[in-house]
């Protein structure tokens, strides 16, 4: 494609041109990077290529996804697409689901002061510190609420200032708040159902006979989105 | 007077609902129901005194930002602790345009604080809006022969900028249990330190300030110590049981309770919805139904 648009942008402090309008990974690819972590669904969902990036002639940092955002001209980037953040071990069934639960496992959650760094470092726009807060006060509907759209990225706690593992925190909150306070939903239990009567066991079956080039050949076909079909 | 925007602070959801669920009847029942800012944050504490340290002062600005989001310029809060926290705050931020300019600046893409928001304790909108006349008028159940110990602690009434009375002898609480016809004793530790937050890591040094204050109490012929703050509450509930084991006469029948859980009693509230030590110190009222 001779007379593709490029455009120069800067990964790892390097310049690079790279097409215009494309993802970030995408561009990071077209310079040479191959990835064996730091990418996943390629949609948005899974959280696994969170990315910094610095405008040209900005002091301030922007946190994104980098499979969603477009690359711009003059963007310096780096890939952290992981966080080295400790999760407590708890078995859920033995937690008692009171307003001290989360503290108890997270009590660095109290040293939050409220900067709010973690939502603005937040790629999905969740209101991470006041869902921070909310733990604080043992309010795990509000907390699951609040962190519903959470990828657990782990960009806020990249960001904190007090060491708060927020997407931690989060997903102990949504579990305790969905065995303690929720009714289990009428499609989970019929799928539960579908799987204990052994519905899926065939399809496994075959993928575990399978051998190496056969399920290459397998997971190059597969069908990740159907097409929409316009009506 | 309409309705007041209400900031509950963390303990206020937590293990002293009851000060607030008392408070939201209360005013109720007065024609200002509290209504709760949708958004808030932890109001900080305790109050920063490093000059130069405004990272501090981020959590409770972010509240009056809420609370001017809100439409207000006033929060009323429930906590003493929060209420000195915050009110120190808004003295000190709204006065000085260079630290709001600072803090704003830090907030960046968020909206301003424009440094008009204040901080009332509910117990100063009691007396400077509501009156005690309308206490009065308004209650009842009368709490007639009840004795009382109001206790204000520090941080309701110290220091003297944001003191909701006189920091020496405070007058506002047994003011209000008076209205609905309760009996006031003097004590001299009404507004002693209970021990705060030693209670975690030096327990005998709070249990010894907070039981030095129920002796007070109890000498004075108190059925109850009255509190505005959470942890007060929390010290002397401790101290009750701390000198009850240590066979300390008298103390076990005391009750420790909040003044808004003794007003929304006097205002009517359900029996079902008194705890069970307000039940108890209902027991030692003279019978009066139907008035005071």
């Amino acid at each position: 494609m001779a007379d593709e648009k490029l455009t120069q942008i800067y990964i790892m402090g390097k310049a690079y041109d790279v097409p215009v309008g494309v993802t970030i990974m995408d561009a990071m690819e077209y310079a040479g990077y191959r990835f064996i972590r730091g990418a996943g669904c390629r949609s948005g969902f899974c959280g696994a290529c969170g990315t910094v990036y610095r405008r040209e002639g900005e002091y301030r940092l922007e946190f994104v996804l980098a499979c969603q955002e477009m690359v711009e001209e003059g963007m310096h980037l780096t890939q952290l697409p992981f966080t080295p953040a400790p999760r407590s071990d708890y078995t859920l069934s033995e937690l008692d689901p009171s307003e001290n639960v989360l503290l108890q496992h997270y009590p660095e959650v109290a040293r939050c002061v409220s900067c709010n760094t973690c939502t603005k470092a937040c790629p999905q726009e969740i209101e991470v510190m006041d869902y921070v807060q909310a733990a604080l006060r043992g309010d795990l509907e509000r907390v699951a609420e609040l962190s519903f759209d959470c990828i657990s990225c782990g960009l806020c706690a990249m960001r904190c200032p007090a060491d708060i593992k927020h997407y931690h925190v989060a997903q102990m909150a949504r579990r305790l708040h969905s065995v303690s306070d929720s009714p289990i939903p009428e499609h989970l239990k019929t799928r539960m159902g579908e799987l204990e009567s052994g519905a899926f066991r065939v399809e496994l079956d075959e993928l575990v006979s399978m051998d190496l080039d056969g399920l290459k050949a397998k997971y190059a076909k597969r069908v990740i989105e159907k097409e929409e079909v316009a009506t | 007077m309409g309705t007041l925007t209400y900031f509950p602070g963390c303990s206020l959801k937590d293990n002293a609902k009851r000060f607030e669920d008392a408070a939201f009847f209360v005013m109720e029942q007065l024609g200002s129901p509290l209504l709760e800012l949708e958004k808030w944050t932890c109001c900080g504490t305790v109050y920063s005194l490093t000059s130069d340290d405004l990272m501090h002062q981020i959590a409770p600005v972010r509240n009056f930002v809420r609370a001017q989001q809100a439409g207000s310029d006033e929060i009323v809060a429930l906590c003493a602790m929060c209420y000195n926290t915050l009110a120190r705050t808004s003295q000190r931020i709204n006065a000085d345009e260079e630290e709001r300019t600072k803090i704003n600046a830090f907030m960046n893409k968020e909206p301003d604080y424009e440094g008009s928001v204040r901080v009332r304790h509910l117990l100063q909108v009691l007396r400077d809006n509501v009156g005690w006349a309308t206490l009065t008028d308004k209650a009842v159940r009368s709490l007639e022969g009840l004795k009382v110990a109001a206790y204000y602690g520090c941080t309701l009434v110290r220091p003297d900028e944001v003191g909701i009375d006189d920091m020496e002898h405070p007058v506002v609480m047994a003011d209000a249990l008076e209205a609905v016809g309760a009996e006031p004793v003097t004590f001299p530790f009404e507004a002693e330190c209970c021990g705060t937050y030693q209670i975690v890591d030096e327990p005998h040094l709070a249990l010894e300030q907070s039981g030095r204050i129920l002796r007070s109490a109890v000498r004075a012929g108190a059925h109850a110590i009255v509190t505005a703050c959470p942890l007060c509450q929390h010290n002397l509930e401790q101290a009750v049981g701390a000198l009850s084991e240590g066979g300390v006469e008298g103390i076990k029948n005391i009750q420790v309770v909040y003044f808004t859980e003794l007003l929304a009693a006097a205002l009517g509230a359900d029996e079902g919805n008194l705890t069970p030590a307000v039940r108890d110190l209902l027991a030692a009222c003279v019978p009066a139904e139907g008035g005071v």
